[in-house]
């Protein structure tokens, strides 16, 4: 008889997206069944789950399913209430939140730019990013991660830029994250992938810079079909 | 945990924004006493310069001192505060609770950059391609909204305005003007008919009526816009 998982989620090895929904339920200690998805030949269980995006990370909790990772996050802390990963005080809420979507959208859009383009449009991505990073630089001061003494809802949304981001540079022959000019950012990098729950669980660093340099053969804009 | 009344409420924005409409929605149902200041988008304010140093943009909301930015993080931030019974915004249960932010997140990616295309489309071909866009996520309301809105309550809150009404409803009013602008339909009663029925609930609430200026107004200001407007170069 096979045993049965009420949580089950739906992945992709080199997506980042992906980890932080794992690293959420290993902080909080969810079993789960994690299935590996080929997206150029999506699952049918895949496509039924999210037909509207038909991305990866998709959780399925007791047959429902909940798609784009900082939802997914915040549906984690709300349905297992044991070590949360967002404070309490609404103000906090709200500033976790906010370097969240920050992190997720405005700077994985810069980087995406310097990732795919060339010359002159690069090079804007990539100072754009340096300001982007200036600001999270800043953030950090005075505090062991963004979420204060232990890594929290905000370190796992901001986690892609302690892995990938290096993984990017390399791929593509950039650097923007240049330690010297953001130190508190170096050093949050550094800690973050000590903590264990991290650091066994990340992709293998060069089988991810060979898939990051053969997607970025591919050319165009896409996005890596994960969110 | 109520708020006490004597903490200073400020709300930095333009009447006529979406994203600031949104915010002052979810005051009106809390009824939160607020101060509102105009900003001038070309000559901000060095409050707005100060409260939101990484977006330099509108809203923001500035409680007891602390700024709050990004509208539907300061729309759970005043669901979070003021919790006057009967007036909650999101759901109890996390899964409806997913589905307000799922929504949300969908129509701020997509819903927003091709209404924004649709009403500064200015050939054909322009408008054709942002019309079936907008339609498409109006699709998918209407059928979310099945779902989500409980058996035939007004709202995708149930009973009351929810989160992800706000979301939605904050964008009437630049449809509306669209519409009028565009010549077209958004609002269709034979595509769309659930979601029609929803529009006229959630404009006549006193909540909404209260931020939500003149069309006309707003089709002043986008055809300003439209005299300015340089589409992108194809791709």
């Amino acid at each position: 008889m096979v045993a049965s998982y009420e949580v089950r989620l739906f992945g992709m090895w080199a997506s980042p997206a992906v980890r932080r929904v794992e690293w959420a339920l290993q902080l909080k200690g969810i079993e789960y069944e994690y299935i590996e998805e080929d997206l150029s030949n999506k699952s049918s269980s895949l496509l039924e789950y999210n037909p509207i995006n038909k991305q990866v990370p998709v959780l399925v909790h007791d047959g429902k399913p909940i798609v784009e990772s900082l939802v997914i996050l915040e549906y984690i802390d709300e349905t297992w209430k044991d070590k949360p990963i967002l404070p309490v005080d609404p103000h906090e809420r709200a500033k976790a939140r906010f370097w969240a979507t920050f992190v997720d959208v405005k700077c994985r859009e810069e980087a995406r730019k310097a990732f795919h383009m060339e010359g002159e449009e690069k090079e804007n991505s990539i100072e754009n990013l340096q300001v982007q990073l200036k600001a999270l630089d800043e953030e950090l001061e005075g505090k062991k991660f963004f979420s204060g003494d232990h890594i929290g809802y905000t370190d796992l949304v901001v986690g892609w830029m302690a892995f990938w981001l290096g993984v990017a540079e390399e791929a593509a022959g950039f650097k923007a994250n240049h330690e010297a000019k953001f130190p508190h950012f170096a050093r949050w990098i550094k800690d973050f992938l000590q903590e264990p729950v991290i650091k066994e669980n990340l992709p293998p660093r060069e089988k991810t810079v060979e898939f990051f340099c053969a997607f970025r053969q591919l050319g165009g804009c896409g996005k890596m079909n994960q969110k | 945990m109520a708020a006490s009344g004597n903490q200073e409420v400020t709300l930095l924005g333009v009447r006529l924004s979406p994203f600031v409409i949104r915010v002052g929605i979810a005051l009106n149902i809390k009824e939160v006493q607020y101060e509102f200041l105009e900003e001038i988008l070309s000559a901000k304010s060095e409050l707005l310069l100060k409260s939101n140093p990484v977006y330099k943009k509108v809203p923001v909301l500035i409680h007891d001192g602390k700024p709050i930015c990004e509208s539907m993080i300061i729309v759970q931030y005043i669901d979070d505060v003021w919790t006057r019974s009967g007036t909650t915004l999101m759901p109890t249960d996390p899964y409806q609770k997913a589905m307000h932010r799922f929504w949300t997140v969908y129509l701020d990616d997509k819903f927003e950059p091709s209404l924004y295309n649709l009403t500064m489309s200015q050939t054909e071909a322009a408008k054709a391609e942002a019309e079936e866009q907008t339609m498409a996520v109006l699709q998918l309301l209407e059928e979310a909204f099945v779902k989500m809105s409980n058996k035939g309550k007004p709202f995708f809150g149930g009973d009351t305005i929810g989160y992800l009404d706000i979301a939605i409803g904050s964008y009437l009013g630049w449809m509306r003007a669209t519409e009028e602008i565009i010549g077209l339909k958004l609002l269709d009663d034979a595509r769309i008919p659930l979601l029609c029925a929803w529009a006229e609930n959630f404009c006549n609430n006193e909540a909404v009526r209260n931020v939500s200026p003149e069309i006309m107004k707003i089709v002043e200001y986008a055809k300003f816009l439209r005299s300015k407007y340089t589409p992108p170069p194809a791709k």
